[in-house]
């Protein structure tokens, strides 16, 4: 009796989106509706298939692959980590796809595949669907180790990892075809933002219901910074999406805000959505994954306790730096810009216990690549959250403000901090969740970690150069303060950092391809006969620790 | 891990660093009880410092209508104008001698003249790139500006009449006008204006068809030489470009001079002296004059 209910549900909602393709009051909705339609047809098909017709039987019609601890809910997790490599794919892919239309412009093509509506697929299709399925399938887990308790709410979670994929479709497709409400990071309509919130309230749920029934005294400080994300992302996703649609039917929406308070509310928005999707919830990560490959316990309790509290604390008050010399008032960017300043310490309390927690175990660094990547990740971290409060700084955001400098701050922090962790990880996770004895192949993550590294470092390098070579001539004056150069001379001179950036992505995306094949013969169980790293002499190095 | 060592007061020690756990563990992780490091926390108390202090300093704090001004009364909006009024004052009386001289003195003013081109140079950047191009080397349909072949004429003159007025820009009285017209339309059949075209060519030392540009030569005589000259040299007074030489507005392979003629395609420009005013457009003048090609 399996599905039923869901295959049930799932085929009235298809019913209804093709209802709502045939009543839609624009042709957005029209064609979002046919899309919902076919997803939401496919998957009653899938579901349907597995109902068992057959009567009351115990014997299940296919066995789940025996888990290594039966007490926990783990095949949605099994899911998250395939959801997770395939975004990150495709998030990367469209990276270099949209790295070479500004490289090229003869790649735009019109009207699906410009420029402007494949940036939106890219930062959301990293940011959501690759950070987003990386945050939701690590917490799963992280929760149930550190509570020994299974998930609460039993099919909840996979209602939280299908309503999030559905979600992140919805928004892609709508990007594509010209659906927006033009703010950043936040650009789904007004329809795709409510079921957003549906399936984050049941994520806050599943969440909180198994810290609740936890049989662990304490709350593990991973769980601190799940929870933190979860929460603050909640508001921020409410506030921030207050709009008025103009037909219940229709795809277009208006903000309730206006002028200068939307800019504000999106920024608000925007910067925390960095500093608690990005930065806290993969603290989380950090939290748990890196005392367990390096087999070491937390550096320090009371810098997680003070670094935790000043980190969200801070957090909250530093968005107006994304609107320094604007229509913001003066005060607010003041703000926005002590409180980024602030906020280097509490940021760096995490890199300092992510990397002393290694103490004891730095030999591991020379045979451990995933140690390795996870170690990296941390210092990209810390490296992005000094750049952060710097380029906040009026006088260097005076610079900085508008031009690549910025992009390549963002990416060091996203392929640096939040890809790497991630594939630290994918990696750990993997034979664990298979329960195979260890990968396919350490000398493949090797590869990956430099192919990654060399990408990331090209990608911020050429991007520094690029942007504080584009910020200096946008302000370029003669001795009787007039222009020097034309803004299409900007764009001229960084055509070879653009091609550069794209050169970048795309060792990036080798490294991650690299990591799918790895892990794909992995889940196949297959262990490839390879030479251990390092020094062989040294006992069990190719073992990734236990 | 072993961990098994304990203080004196029973409390669990780490063995590898000698720091006590805090007792507790999740999933085999536990937590060294490591006081904060100093030079994080010292730090961190001189970037609130720092924050209190820039706070007093700088706009900051809301009230109930307004905010606190800072104690250095710094505000964005006066700085700039501040600097954008000592750059005018600086600049003033260069910018009152543009106003008040000709053109043709300001461009034999020793002081003027480069303060003339380094600002038209910016205007040039900001209003004519997006057409003429960053090196003002033009493109289809768009002229070059560097060279010494002028639709309009190349004297001081006329560039500041072309740049005041516009081309066939109908907002402006005293634009520049000239309408070539569509000889398709009924005033010669596609055979005399594939002949013509190829007597263009032979004009203007392309290969060219000997026998129909021949025949094309009548058709030219009697109806092109009036604008464009006997010889296709062209006339500044009425637009009419010269057709003799390798440079070409619209193409000149022998298809491009048959659709010119057969259905002309009339480029517009805006005129500047309403958008820019009277000054600016002395400069850019100025400016366009001294690429190279001024007469």
């Amino acid at each position: 009796m399996r599905n039923q209910v869901e295959a049930f549900l799932v085929g009235v909602a298809a019913v209804l989106a093709l209802v709502l393709a045939g009543l839609a009051a624009d042709e957005g909705m029209r064609t979002h509706a046919w899309v919902l339609f076919g997803v939401l047809a496919i998957a009653t098909w899938f579901l349907l298939r597995r109902v068992d017709f057959s009567g009351a039987k115990t014997v299940p019609l296919r066995s789940e692959v025996a888990a290594t601890e039966p007490l926990y809910n783990d095949t949605v997790i099994r899911y998250g980590v395939i959801a997770t490599s395939a975004w990150g794919i495709v998030g990367f892919l469209v990276g270099i796809v949209v790295a070479l239309q500004l490289s090229f412009p003869d790649l735009n093509i019109e009207p699906w595949f410009n420029f402007g509506r494949m940036r939106p697929l890219h930062t959301s299709a990293v940011i959501f669907a690759f950070g987003g399925s990386a945050l939701i399938t690590t917490s799963f887990y992280v929760v149930q180790r550190t509570t020994r308790a299974s998930l609460f709410g039993g099919s909840l979670a996979w209602f939280v990892f299908w309503g999030y994929q559905l979600f992140i479709v919805l928004a892609a497709t709508g990007y594509l075809l010209g659906i927006t409400q033009s703010k950043e990071y936040a650009e789904p309509e007004w329809y795709v933002d409510l079921w957003l919130t549906i399936v984050w309230v049941a994520y806050l749920v599943v969440f909180v219901g198994t810290l609740v029934k936890r049989k662990e005294p304490h709350i593990y400080v991973a769980n601190w910074f799940f929870l933190s994300f979860i929460v603050t992302v909640a508001m921020l996703h409410v506030v921030n999406g207050l709009t008025m649609p103009v037909s219940l039917l229709g795809a277009k929406s208006y903000s309730a805000f206006s002028g200068v308070q939307d800019a504000l509310t999106q920024w608000w928005y925007g910067h925390n959505a960095v500093g608690f999707f990005l930065t806290a919830g993969f603290l989380g990560m950090m939290y748990y994954f890196i005392p367990k490959q390096a087999n070491r316990p937390v550096y320090s309790y009371r810098l997680s306790i003070i670094h935790f509290w000043s980190l969200i604390f801070l957090y909250i008050w530093a968005g107006p730096h994304h609107l320094h010399f604007t229509a913001l008032p003066d005060w607010a960017q003041t703000l926005g810009m002590v409180f980024s300043v602030m906020l280097w310490m509490p940021s760096w309390g995490g890199m300092i216990n992510g990397l002393m927690t290694l103490s004891g175990a730095w030999d591991k660094l020379r045979t451990d690549p995933i140690l390795r990547m996870l170690a990296m990740s941390v210092a990209f971290y810390g490296m992005s959250t000094f750049e952060g409060p710097m380029l906040s700084i009026k006088s260097v955001n005076g610079l900085s403000h508008y031009t690549d400098w910025t992009i390549g701050h963002v990416h060091s922090g996203a392929l640096g901090w939040n890809g790497m962790i991630t594939f630290g990880a994918l990696y750990y996770l993997t034979p664990k969740l298979w329960g195979r004895t260890r990968l396919y192949s350490l000398r493949l993550v090797n590869w990956h970690f430099w192919l990654a590294t060399l990408g990331i470092v090209i990608y911020a390098a050429v991007m520094w150069v690029s942007g504080i070579m584009q910020g200096l001539m946008w302000r370029e004056v003669g001795p009787d303060g007039f222009l020097a150069y034309s803004f299409v001379e900007t764009v001229q001179a960084m055509h070879p950092y653009y091609v550069a950036r794209a050169f970048a992505g795309i060792l990036f995306l080798s490294g991650a391809l690299i990591m799918a094949f790895n892990l794909y013969q992995t889940i196949r169980g297959r262990l490839r006969d390879e030479a251990p790293m390092g020094q062989s002499a040294i006992e069990g190095v190719a073992t990734p620790a236990e | 891990m072993s961990t098994e060592n304990r203080d004196p007061h029973g409390r669990e020690v780490d063995d590898v660093t000698g720091t006590e756990t805090t007792g507790h563990e999740w999933d085999g992780i536990k937590e060294l009880n490591t006081p904060m490091p100093r030079w994080w926390l010292w730090t961190f108390y001189a970037t609130i410092v720092f924050g209190i202090v820039y706070t007093i300093l700088y706009p900051a704090w809301p009230l109930v209508n307004t905010a606190t001004s800072g104690l250095l009364n710094w505000s964005s909006r006066s700085d700039l104008s501040t600097a954008m009024a000592a750059q005018a004052d600086a600049n003033s009386g260069r910018i009152e001698a543009i106003k008040s001289k000709s053109i043709e003195e300001i461009a034999a003013d020793e002081q003027l003249r480069p303060f003339a081109i380094a600002a038209g140079r910016a205007a040039f950047k900001v209003n004519c790139v997006q057409c003429h191009g960053a090196g003002a080397e033009g493109g289809e349909g768009y002229p070059n500006l560097n060279d010494d072949v002028w639709l309009w004429g190349g004297t001081l003159e006329s560039i500041q009449t072309t740049l005041a007025h516009g081309i066939r820009y109908e907002q402006d009285d005293d634009t520049r006008i000239s309408d070539m017209p569509a000889f398709g339309d009924g005033i010669l059949d596609n055979e005399e204006i594939r002949d013509v075209a190829w007597y263009v060519r032979k004009l203007s030392a392309q290969e060219f068809d000997a026998e129909a540009a021949e025949r094309g030569e009548t058709i030219f005589v009697d109806n092109c030489s009036a604008c464009h000259g006997d010889d296709g040299g062209g006339l500044d007074d009425l637009g009419a470009p010269a057709l003799n030489d390798a440079l070409w507005l619209y193409g000149g392979d022998h298809s491009q001079i048959v659709a010119q003629v057969r259905q002309p395609k009339h480029g517009v420009m805006p005129a500047w002296e309403e958008r820019l005013g009277d000054t600016t457009v002395k400069q850019l003048t100025v400016y366009v004059h001294s690429l190279g090609g001024g007469e």
